[in-house]
């Protein structure tokens, strides 16, 4: 796949997500015509970009699309909610149609294919009946629209030739840069044949006056050529800035003609004569255009505040008839300087030269943090002063190098929007989607993986959160049922919300559920914190009937499955009547944590120093319980050198961490406190899916191969242990996954 | 042993036709095995191993290889024999193991690395049906060296990923402790 392909489907797929936002407000606000006229560019941009990549079928759908939102912009069709749908499964298809270009398909599969035709078919109906609506004796608005279509759709309204226009006017400085105006023309002869041209000496000034070192001529020129508009343009290459030039494509509106003579400098009338002579027009369009543009102007007055293409579009634009009769040139020239600001501040990157980057920024941590070491033992102040300054700037790269892969959760929040309307829909519940915290920053790693689990959380909610609307009336709730999604960053990591005002999770039925499925044995007396967390488990749903939404038994263990491999923790809260909370809790970032380094026998382990609350140095452990009193509160702590099996005799001295995750406390024993370590996490691989308590591995300094703990692993592992050992019977716990178990 | 030994003959190319004719050996406990070189990326030094706790015997642990996490496994632990002494000629041999789309760097250590060899396929006989000890699927064939028999490993086969992370998921000092 070539560049100009890849960056088209890129684009395309911005645009398509911009057209499908753009759609569901048109529900909300039918009158917006900012934000009609914002579909109709996504349509437009794409269209143009796929007759440049020339991908036929895109072009050709989109500009079936396309024509039904003109119709809309321009208030000829009302927007009605079949519309609305209508549009949005066009948008959905013509993603499935970028799908097919990204796969280097050369066309669509028979299946998909059928869809467009379904589509093309419904966009018909809509189209016919614009044509119903005009053939009423309407008011006098409608007669002014039946000119302006007898317009376009008379012979008289396009332009029949199939050769392009270009009108160039060379600027004054152009001999004195040392070029030849007419090396250009040459040159453009060169892609196709010339068929006419005049030149144009109308800014010559009188030979007293005439500087003959500058140039006062301009041409218009007919070429018939298969070029594109780009190729023509960029004959003109070397006199870019130092010339005006106008390129019309073939069979390009009258009106588009005439507007090109009005933004000459040239007498109007002067240059209708000039286009008849060069062969462009005839004298007898000349004059009609002449005349419709005086109607047609009246009556898109009223649209003329309807942004111009935007610069991009024109580029693009070789095969496309603009639509715009009049377009205010200075609306113009601030739209093209507006996405030149819009430009400048975004760059586009590629995702593994920024993967390179944070490598890279990882080696360059852990080398600084060899250097440091080294600078400490040698104990020279110059040294230590050198390299701490070193390490403060690598920690400030590496907090910019990261930031780079932060995005905004805002936008995998709002794609929900589309999926709370066509589920309420689909099951004739009337749900409104809240979203806050959309701003929350988290890893693109993160947000491309927490698409999936999101979307099954939010299905959930939808199918069997919300109650049906009888019952919600019923239960003395608003109609509306609302699902909320919300994000915030809590101690170093982000939480998830996805919470709903339906019925919440009904702990009997999940109960005999369980019984029923032998997740749990008979007797067990459970929290009812365990029973709603039950639905994780493998094989687990409540609801008899299967939906094509959820249902299926496989979702909710699949979504802790994958929130799980994300470093991150999944769990709900319900009450009964009231509604569920799922929150997912996630790390920020995959690549670098802040560690704090501790000592076990010859072992190094480092803990998330967000984790962290304080450290505390103590003599005598009690050795038989393992807790202690810390300040009033009983505090458990885990002893890592019997959980990890490591050998040898703990030191006098032992320290405890002690840690803090989701308002849970515990201590951490270990020998020896090491202090703060910039951490590059380095994933264990494959080879220990099953390994809990451990996150992942850093390189220590020294070249030394270091544990990263997952605290709240840990500390679920050694608790659920202990009750395991106390209730022995009690064998609900998720372990069911291992084989043998 | 040097701290890099870069596979020996590598530039040699092996013969295309069947199997890799150029083999590493080095002995285990005694015996001699082989791994075919085309598998072998590299020869270091035994040392700076970090152990991994709740992990099955055979699991070493990792080590650093030049920026990556690199897992160390003791053959002989694999092979169902006792953990390997660490002695003064110990070395771990990185060996690259293909895993659906990608290859993984994996370590094993071994008593002491021997010489590269070319064994001509003629020179390899099957493997016994049973009496070696190790589990028939690790061998590839049994190359007869000076009259001696050189156990050639099935590399990919002994050190499979996916076996791997499933032992280690029904280890059973896990088992009493995971949840998943």
């Amino acid at each position: 796949m070539d560049e100009i392909t890849s960056v088209f489907i890129q684009e395309s797929r911005e645009q398509l997500a911009e057209m499908e936002s753009g759609l569901l407000r048109l529900e909300q606000t039918p009158d917006d015509m900012d934000n009609i006229n914002g579909i109709f560019r996504a349509a437009h941009t794409i269209k143009g970009g796929a007759g440049v990549v020339e991908c036929g079928f895109i072009v050709a759908f989109t500009h079936r699309v396309e024509n039904i939102l003109d119709s809309l912009r321009n208030d000829e069709l009302a927007v009605t909610p079949p519309l609305a749908t209508l549009l949005l499964e066009c948008c959905d298809h013509m993603i499935s149609l970028i799908d097919v270009l990204a796969a280097d398909a050369e066309a669509p599969d028979a299946a998909l294919k059928a869809r467009g035709d379904a589509l093309t078919e419904q966009l018909k109906v809509f189209i016919d009946s614009i044509g119903q609506k005009d053939a009423e004796p309407a008011d006098s608005k409608m007669t002014v629209h039946d000119a302006a279509i007898e317009v376009e759709s008379s012979g008289g309204g396009i332009v029949l030739t199939d050769s392009w226009h270009i009108s160039v006017r060379f600027g004054e400085n152009v001999l004195r840069g040392g070029m030849d105006p007419l090396s250009f023309i040459r040159y453009l002869a060169s892609l196709g044949e010339i068929l006419g041209m005049e030149t144009i000496t109308d800014a010559m000034p009188a030979a007293a006056s005439m500087d003959p070192e500058s140039c006062y001529i301009g041409f218009e020129i007919q070429l018939q050529t298969r070029s594109s508009k780009a190729d023509i343009e960029r004959v003109f290459d070397f006199v870019r800035d130092d010339c005006d030039l106008r390129i019309l494509p073939p069979n390009s509106k009258l009106s588009e003609y005439i507007k090109h003579i009005q933004e000459l400098p040239e007498d109007t009338m002067r240059l209708g004569e000039i286009l008849v002579r060069c062969g462009a027009l005839t004298q007898a369009e000349v004059d009609q255009g002449l005349c419709n543009q005086k109607v047609t102007a009246d009556t898109t007055d009223a649209d003329s505040e309807a942004p111009p293409p935007q610069l991009g579009e024109i580029l693009v634009d070789n095969k496309v008839v603009h639509k715009e009769i009049v377009d205010a040139a200075i609306n113009k020239q601030a739209q093209v300087s507006d996405k030149k600001a819009k430009e400048a501040r975004l760059v586009r990157v590629q995702a593994d030269k920024l993967d390179q980057l944070i490598d890279l920024v990882g080696e360059l941590v852990i080398a600084g943090a060899s250097a440091n070491l080294l600078a400490q033992k040698s104990k020279q102040t110059d040294l230590v002063e050198a390299t701490s300054v070193l390490s403060r700037l690598v920690e400030n790269i590496r907090d910019s190098a990261l930031q780079l892969r932060m995005v905004q959760i805002g936008d995998t929040f709002t794609r929900f929007n589309r999926v709370v309307r066509d589920v309420s829909k689909e099951l004739g519940k009337e749900i409104e989607l809240v979203i806050s915290g959309a701003e929350t920053e988290l890893d693109k790693t993160v947000v491309e993986k927490i698409g999936d689990p999101l979307m099954h959380l939010v299905r959930n909610s939808l199918d069997h959160g919300i109650e049906p609307t009888a019952l919600r009336l019923e239960r003395g709730k608003p109609a509306c049922g609302t699902v909320t999604l919300n994000a915030y960053h809590d101690s170093g990591s982000i939480v998830i919300q996805i919470s709903d005002d339906g019925g919440g999770l009904n702990k009997e039925k999940i109960t005999a559920k369980a019984l029923e499925r032998g997740v749990i044995q008979p007797g067990e007396t459970l929290t009812d914190a365990e029973v709603v967390n039950l639905i994780f488990e493998p094989g687990f749903s409540t609801v008899e009937k299967v939906s094509n939404l959820s249902g299926r038994g496989v979702g909710m263990d699949v979504v802790r499955r994958n929130i799980q491999s994300l470093r991150g923790a999944v769990d709900v809260t319900s009450v009964e009547g009231e509604g569920a909370t799922f929150t997912i809790r996630l790390p920020l970032t995959l690549a670098i944590i802040d560690g704090f380094l501790v000592g076990v026998g010859k072992a190094a382990y480092v803990i998330p120093l967000d984790t962290v609350v304080e450290c505390i140095e103590l003599k005598n452990l009690p050795s038989d319980r393992n807790f202690m009193n810390l300040r009033g509160e009983a505090l458990p702590f885990i002893r890592l050198r019997e959980l990890f099996e490591v050998p040898g005799e703990c030191p006098p001295r032992e320290s405890i961490v002690v840690v803090q995750f989701a308002g849970q406390r515990a201590g951490i024993v270990v020998d020896q406190l090491m202090g703060e370590f910039q951490t590059v996490i380095k994933p264990l691989g494959v080879m220990f899916p099953h390994l809990r308590g451990i996150g992942g591995s850093t390189i220590l300094g020294s070249g030394e191969v270091a544990l990263i703990l997952d605290v709240a692993a840990l500390v679920l592992t050694v608790s659920q242990n202990e009750e395991r050992k106390m209730f022995p019977g009690r064998n609900h716990q998720p372990s069911t996954a291992l084989p043998n178990n | 042993m040097g701290q890099l030994v870069q596979a020996k003959g590598s530039a040699v190319v092996a013969k295309t036709d069947e199997a890799p004719a150029q083999y590493l050996t080095f002995s285990l406990g005694g015996e001699m095995f082989g791994v075919g070189i085309l598998n072998v990326k590299e020869i270091i030094e035994y040392g700076n191993l970090t152990e991994i706790p709740m992990m099955p015997a055979f699991i070493r642990g990792v080590i650093n290889l030049r920026g990556s996490v690199v897992p160390v496994i003791d053959l002989s632990a694999r092979f169902g024999g006792k953990a390997t002494e660490v002695g003064r000629r110990t070395c771990i041999v990185i060996v690259e193991v293909p895993d659906e789309d990608t290859r993984h760097d994996i370590g094993i250590i071994v008593d002491a690395v021997s010489e590269v060899l070319e064994i001509p396929g003629s020179e390899i006989e099957p493997p016994p049906s049973f009496g070696a000890k190790i589990r028939a699927d690790f061998i590839f064939g049994m190359g007869k060296v000076a009259g001696k028999f050189v156990i050639l490993l099935e590399i990919n086969k002994v050190l499979s990923v996916d076996e791997i992370a499933m032992l280690t998921g029904t280890d059973k000092s896990l088992e009493s402790q995971a949840p998943v």
